[in-house]
């Protein structure tokens, strides 16, 4: 059998490693995202735009400052999720007794705002990033050359994804945190400050996004419009995956990665919308998602 | 005291009016008292670093250096974004021809928006100059007595390109198009160019608009033996396959990277690493001559940034226009458009050019490299001549035209 699907196997590879790449960004976005929906109940709109400002934040960290790219992979996302503890301390806390779709109508204005004074202050063109010496150049793998920078990204975001997982799902705070969603008053009762616990989720959730943003500026254009192309994906993987699963985001973000790479492959035309059909389907069929609850 | 000064200063507008009603009376060819140019152009997308305020800067810079009056009559400037929507840039294109009474609409960046602007401009008989839009139909199938395309067009990018590229001995491409009309009409034409010059289109792919991650249609032109990567792509497309091309080493494989179109401001965001040794086509680059020197260093002062070719057409655009009422006297949009197609354009970027029947501007078009860091010697130091291409070998001859203007022999 020298061919699968119409392609020689050995491209089938290639494109599949690629799908992985792209899956681990989807996998640690989604993430984000499932964080801080499970534990807060709120649709952060603002998710994309968080990962553009962490971007950013490594541009401007290496343009002004002189902070290389291992200094701001730590300093990025701190510098995000503190915005991230502004936002909900003054925003975002007022809005839980409320309808979800306020917070979500607030997160999106967020977004906006954000988007437009990135770009009114740096255009839309972007800016460059470079790619950090230890990781520049690439592998021959034989049935792809792989860039060692791409091998790294995904590396880092599995890890990154499987101790968010662990932390939530398997620890002592994790259970506290779980405990506080589902009943707050009385975790309250039991003498943990649950407002200080949920501001910190929400942080924690969007410097996920700034770590994300700090990884893909040397592959993308650091640009004030790259987060709003990536949230309508990130969503639909969350949806697909069951909102406020951890284990969901994970699975489904690098699963429709790869399902993603082979349409490139087989049918690029419908590269682009392929994962909203999945979403189309698995609402359907199952309206929770793949690993959701219903509530 | 305060109450007289009040007065004072009514009376002396009211007599300073009655003063100069005559003059108005005397310029009455000019309509509604004052020329009003209208840019209308892309402030908040993809293309609003190429053009936008750039392009608002451009058409400000030409009307001062005509001194801010035509015969007496002074000359307004307005400008609106778009949004790159046709619905929003007809539904203002009307709004400045009825309400407004614009005389003239200039850039237009984006060929949906153009083509709709196009169809308005006749209807309301004024005019519309096109400096910014790529598609030839605005000169073809859509012209009009009242559209002039002024700096470019998809036509010229694919001849100037392809022909050059393939008589260098890079004849086998392979294309990345952006899946809609104006990737499509890019690589169709190109396509038929490189066959034309015995070269061979081997393989293409279709790519979504607005994609971010081209690594598969990267691996995909590597895997072939195309010596040419083409790609028909715009703005953070274009940007996003060139960046990761480099980091796939597609140049290290051998293959040649052509964009078909590209700005300076893309490769100045993207900076030379990325870009070096790609080959492109544009009307202009700043450093051609010591009047492009003088006008983009002009332009760098209020804007920070050397002028795209796109801003560049915009300040000979507006040139021309005033040039032609001037001459004509009167703004009324036929005489206007004739005068216009009877004088040469001349400026910074043009010589001899001419504005054809079909409103088709010819002019030089140049063939550029992108130069590697090394042979880099300042801040936008970026590219190399290549070849230049006279006018009459750029454009689409008119015995080709599906212009109802043009008349067939």
């Amino acid at each position: 059998m020298s061919q699968l699907l119409g392609i020689p196997p050995q491209a089938l590879f290639g494109q599949l490693l690629l799908g992985l790449i792209n899956g681990s960004f989807y996998a640690l976005l989604s993430l984000g995202l499932a964080v801080i929906f499970g534990m807060l109940n709120v649709v952060n709109m603002a998710h994309g735009a968080l990962y553009m400002v962490g971007a950013f934040v490594a541009w401007l960290l290496l343009s002004y400052a002189g902070v290389g790219y291992w200094g701001a992979l730590v300093l990025a996302p701190l510098v995000v999720g503190a915005v991230g503890l502004v936002l909900e301390r003054t925003m975002l806390r007022r809005l839980y007794k409320v309808d979800h779709l306020y917070g979500l109508l607030l997160t999106f204005g967020l977004a906006l705002i954000f988007e437009g004074a990135f770009r009114h202050q740096y255009g839309v063109s972007g800016q460059p990033y470079p790619i950090p010496d230890l990781l520049k150049g690439g592998t021959n793998l034989g049935f792809m050359y792989l860039p060692t920078y791409r091998g790294w990204v995904v590396a880092a975001s599995l890890l990154v994804c499987l101790g968010t997982w662990f932390a939530i799902e398997r620890t002592k705070l994790g259970a506290y945190l779980r405990a506080a969603t589902e009943n707050p008053t009385l975790v309250q009762a039991f003498g943990i400050n649950v407002p200080v616990m949920v501001s910190l989720t929400y942080g924690f959730g969007v410097a996920l996004a700034g770590l994300a943003g700090v990884l893909a500026a040397p592959i993308y254009q650091v640009s004030p419009l790259m987060g709003s192309n990536l949230i309508i994906v990130v969503f639909a993987v969350v949806v697909i995956g069951g909102m406020g699963s951890i284990l969901g985001a994970i699975v489904t973000g690098l699963g429709l990665g790869l399902l993603e790479g082979l349409t490139k492959v087989v049918y690029p035309e419908a590269s682009n919308i392929v994962v909203f059909v999945i979403m189309a389907v698995v609402l359907m069929m199952k309206p929770a998602g793949l690993f959701g609850r219903e509530r | 005291m305060n109450h007289y000064a009040v007065t004072a200063a009514v009376a002396a507008c009211l007599f300073a009016q009655t003063l100069s009603q005559p003059v108005l009376a005397q310029s009455a060819a000019y309509s509604d008292g004052k020329i009003k140019i209208g840019v209308l152009t892309d402030l908040s997308g993809q293309l609003s670093d190429s053009t936008g305020q750039g392009s608002i800067a451009a058409a400000q810079m030409a009307v001062e250096d005509f001194g801010g009056s035509v015969n007496g009559t002074p000359v307004e400037l307005i400008f609106a974004d778009h949004q790159n929507k046709a619905d929003v840039g007809a539904s203002t294109a009307r709004r400045w021809y009825d309400v407004d009474q614009v005389d003239a609409i200039i850039d237009v960046p984006n060929s949906a928006v153009a083509l709709a602007v196009q169809q308005i401009t006749k209807e309301k008989n004024r005019v519309a100059i096109f400096s910014s839009p790529a598609s030839s139909d605005l000169t073809g199938k859509a012209c009009t007595p009242n559209g002039i395309h002024w700096t470019y067009d998809t036509y010229a990018l694919a001849h100037v390109t392809g022909e050059a590229v393939v008589a260098s001995g890079l004849d086998s491409w392979y294309f990345l198009t952006s899946d809609y009309a104006f990737g499509h009409a890019l690589e169709r034409d190109t396509g038929a160019v490189v066959e034309s010059q015995k070269g061979k289109v081997v393989g293409s792919v279709k790519m979504p608009a607005n994609n971010a991650d081209f690594s598969s249609f990267l691996l995909q032109a590597q895997a072939s033996p195309a010596k040419v990567v083409a790609l028909a792509t715009a703005g953070a497309d274009t940007q996003n396959a060139i960046k990761q091309a480099a980091e796939f080493g597609l140049g290290q494989s051998g293959k040649n990277i052509v964009a078909l179109l590209l700005a300076i401001s893309e490769v100045h965001a993207l900076g030379l690493p990325a870009t070096q040794g790609i080959m492109l086509t544009t009307p202009f680059y700043w450093d051609m001559s010591d009047e492009t020197r003088a006008f983009s260093k002009r332009f760098f002062e209020k804007r920070k940034a050397m002028p795209t070719f796109y801003q560049a057409g915009v300040y000979g655009a507006v040139s021309h226009y005033l040039k032609a009422i001037k001459a004509a006297g009167t703004d009324a949009a036929p005489t206007v458009m004739k005068t216009m197609k009877e004088t040469p354009v001349n400026d910074f970027m043009t010589k001899n050019g001419t504005v054809r029947e079909d409103g088709r501007v010819l002019r030089d078009m140049y063939l550029f490299q992108v130069k590697t860091p090394a042979e880099s010697k300042a801040p936008w130091d970026y590219y190399k001549l290549v070849r230049s291409i006279p006018a009459e070998r750029a454009f689409r001859p008119l015995s080709e035209s599906e212009c109802p203007l043009v008349k067939k022999m």
